[in-house]
């Protein structure tokens, strides 16, 4: 158990390729953060710089109350998973559990305990004695968790852990990791590039875009408020419709016309109006109201996915197509414009010149 | 469907027929006395001589000095055999450890000058070597026999491709599970070539074994003779009315065969096994 800091951290490559440029988080004791980013962002690179297995260009990282720049990856009291788990192949269950504790000379009796825990809470008990080749995937995972759970760690450290397991287990295994956290109450950082895992697991979220921090905030808040249009555009599934907007003295304008007031202070000419797909609503009766605003698109496609249907449309100087969650039985032939509502407590109002939150 | 088939075993023992019969030719001739022998050539019969003529191959001390016996030079050969695979593995093993892992400065190019030495057989630098050894003290001894041999570009080369397909983050795991570069290299990287080193070891050893002219040259006594320059001893006594013993010869060459098959069928079953079950 510890907190982890890690204060105006860089990374620098020997190309002069900046892969973290620069990046401070608190990571309370007991926390389960996750850093997500799409590929390129810098998490691994971050996650294995707390690891000890890239060196720390700029800035500092610490481990409880100890600068750890300099401490070996075995002394830091740290534990990884990998994604493709980095079992010992030529050793057993047993002794692939046991290694790390051996190399630090604990006790025969200890670590079989450790041992024997470790696998009755992860329920490979049964395994001991095999070889990870003779293992399904999840049960490889189980043994990945387990050599970080007998080691006791100040903190776990999961690279991807579940990207090479099929969906079905992945789900599975996501919420016995929540469960674990839980139930250890270990501080853990975790990467990943899914947005749903990261949403699901975490405690709080660390969005990273080219080695910076686009926000910090639990699942919720990221999800209600994104920062920036990046953020806005990686958490959530189907992704936050970005519509260009127009502003003149004080107003909002979409091309229709429609508009609404800008934020306080904005002055800029160009702003970029953001809304989830699920807060767009089907408008039958037509006509503007008060509290939401109006909007139109012709439909080109409908998507269901079962509990429900995506509708993809086109709208009049939107680039991207428009998404509109509607209930699943609902049905729309391609080439038939469709009203839409979109409630103003809904709608998210982004600076069009740095991708920017412009409202509360 | 069948027809095919036959020709498929009859072009199968054809090529048995012509790997085995020298073999077995050998083995026939050797059991007949010398005289026989050199009067009618190669046997197609059994002789009885079998139990005499194997006994007297290993037991009974010939050559010029009249000191070393059939054993004596199948204990050389096989430290011979042993030494220069077992060295070699080690070597070459560490060798390509030192490249792959540890980065220090113009490792490639210590890697490519190891590597262009594969151009260079033994034959040529055998004369500089030679001088080396003797200046040494170490003609006649088993170091000289085996050390100038010991390094290997094949073996060097084989275990870093290998060591390159080991997945990175088994070194990450092992880094924060407390495994130093010594413990890494002993507890994970040996046991996971164990295939590769059966393949490097069977090659070494047949090798190894069958080495003639650098031990030609180191070795004068005849206590360090090893089986392949025994067989040759033998047929070099023409002096009067002597004739040589040629069931002698052909037993011992019977006999050198012996342990490289041996080697070869064990560590082949090894070698499959591992290439079958292995995974990284």
């Amino acid at each position: 158990m510890a907190i982890i800091t890690l204060d105006k951290v860089r990374k620098v490559y020997a190309g002069g390729v900046e892969a973290v440029k620069g990046v401070s988080i608190d990571i309370a004791d007991g926390e389960f953060i996750v850093l997500v980013g799409p590929s390129g962002c810098g998490k691994s690179t971050l996650l294995r710089m707390v690891a000890g297995l890239e060196e720390i260009s700029d800035g500092e990282i610490r481990i409880g109350e100890r600068v750890v720049n300099r401490v070996e990856p075995a002394d830091r009291d740290i534990a990884m998973v990998f994604q493709n788990y980095a079992l010992y192949p030529h050793m057993s269950v047993y002794d692939n559990l046991a290694y790390g504790l051996r190399n630090r000379g604990t006790a025969k009796s200890e670590i079989d305990a450790r041992v024997k825990e470790a696998a009755r809470i992860l329920e490979i008990g049964d395994f001991l004695d095999r070889k990870p080749r003779q293992l399904s995937g999840g049960q490889r995972q189980r043994v990945a968790m387990g050599r970080a759970i007998v080691r006791k760690p100040a903190a776990f450290l999961f690279d991807e852990p579940l990207s090479n397991l099929d969906a079905k287990l992945r789900v599975q295994m996501r919420i016995e990791i929540k469960r674990l956290q839980e139930a250890l109450g270990t501080t853990s950082v975790y990467v990943t590039h899914d947005q749903l895992e990261a949403m699901t697991l975490a405690h709080r979220l660390v969005v990273l875009n080219h080695g910076r921090i686009e926000q910090i905030g639990t699942p919720l808040e990221v999800y209600e408020k994104p920062a920036s249009t990046f953020v806005a555009g990686f958490i959530g599934s189907p992704a936050m419709n970005i519509i260009p907007v127009k502003s003149k003295e004080g107003r909002l304008h979409l091309e229709s016309g429609e508009g609404l007031d800008a934020p306080d202070g904005f002055g800029a000419e160009k702003a970029l109006l953001g809304v989830r797909p699920e807060d767009l609503k089907v408008d039958f009766e037509g006509g503007s109201s008060d509290d939401a605003l109006s909007l139109s698109m012709k439909v080109i496609a409908v998507e269901p996915v079962g509990a429900e249907s995506y509708v993809h449309g086109r709208m009049s100087g939107v680039a991207d197509d428009v998404v509109v969650r509607v209930p699943a039985k609902a049905e729309y032939a391609a080439g038939v414009s469709l009203s839409l509502k979109a409630p103003r407590d809904r709608l998210h109002i982004f600076d069009a010149a740095n991708g920017q939150r412009l409202n509360g | 469907m069948t027809r095919l088939r036959l020709l498929d075993h009859i072009i199968l023992l054809v090529g048995v027929l012509f790997m085995v019969t020298p073999v077995v030719l050998a083995f026939i001739t050797s059991t007949h006395d010398a005289v026989t022998i050199y009067r009618s050539g190669l046997q197609f019969t059994l002789g009885d001589n079998f139990l005499s003529t194997y006994r007297t191959v290993l037991t009974e001390a010939g050559g010029f000095t009249k000191q070393v016996d059939g054993f004596v030079m199948l204990k050389n050969s096989l430290i011979l055999g042993l030494g220069f695979s077992i060295g070699k593995i080690v070597i070459s093993m560490l060798a390509a450890y030192a490249i792959v892992y540890f980065r220090f400065p113009a490792a490639s190019f210590c890697f490519w000058v190891i590597f262009s030495t594969l151009l260079l057989p033994l034959e040529v630098r055998i004369l500089p070597s030679y001088e080396i050894v003797q200046s040494l003290g170490l003609v006649n001894t088993y170091t000289g026999l085996i050390v100038p041999l010991i390094a290997s570009a094949t073996g060097t080369f084989f275990f870093r491709q290998f060591f390159k397909s080991v997945p990175e983050e088994l070194l990450e795991a092992a880094r924060i599970d407390g495994a130093g570069a010594w413990k890494f290299f002993i507890d994970i990287l040996v046991p996971l070539s164990k295939t590769m080193i059966a393949a490097i070891f069977i090659i070494m050893f047949v090798y190894g074994w069958n080495q003639y002219l650098w031990p030609t040259l180191i070795t004068s006594d005849e206590t360090f003779f090893t089986l392949v320059r025994g067989i040759k001893q033998i047929l070099q006594v023409w002096i009067g009315a002597q004739i040589p013993d040629y069931n002698e010869a052909m037993a011992l060459a019977v006999l050198a065969m012996l342990p490289p098959v041996i080697v070869v069928v064990i560590f082949q079953s090894w070698f499959i096994k591992g290439l079958v079950e292995s995974d990284k």
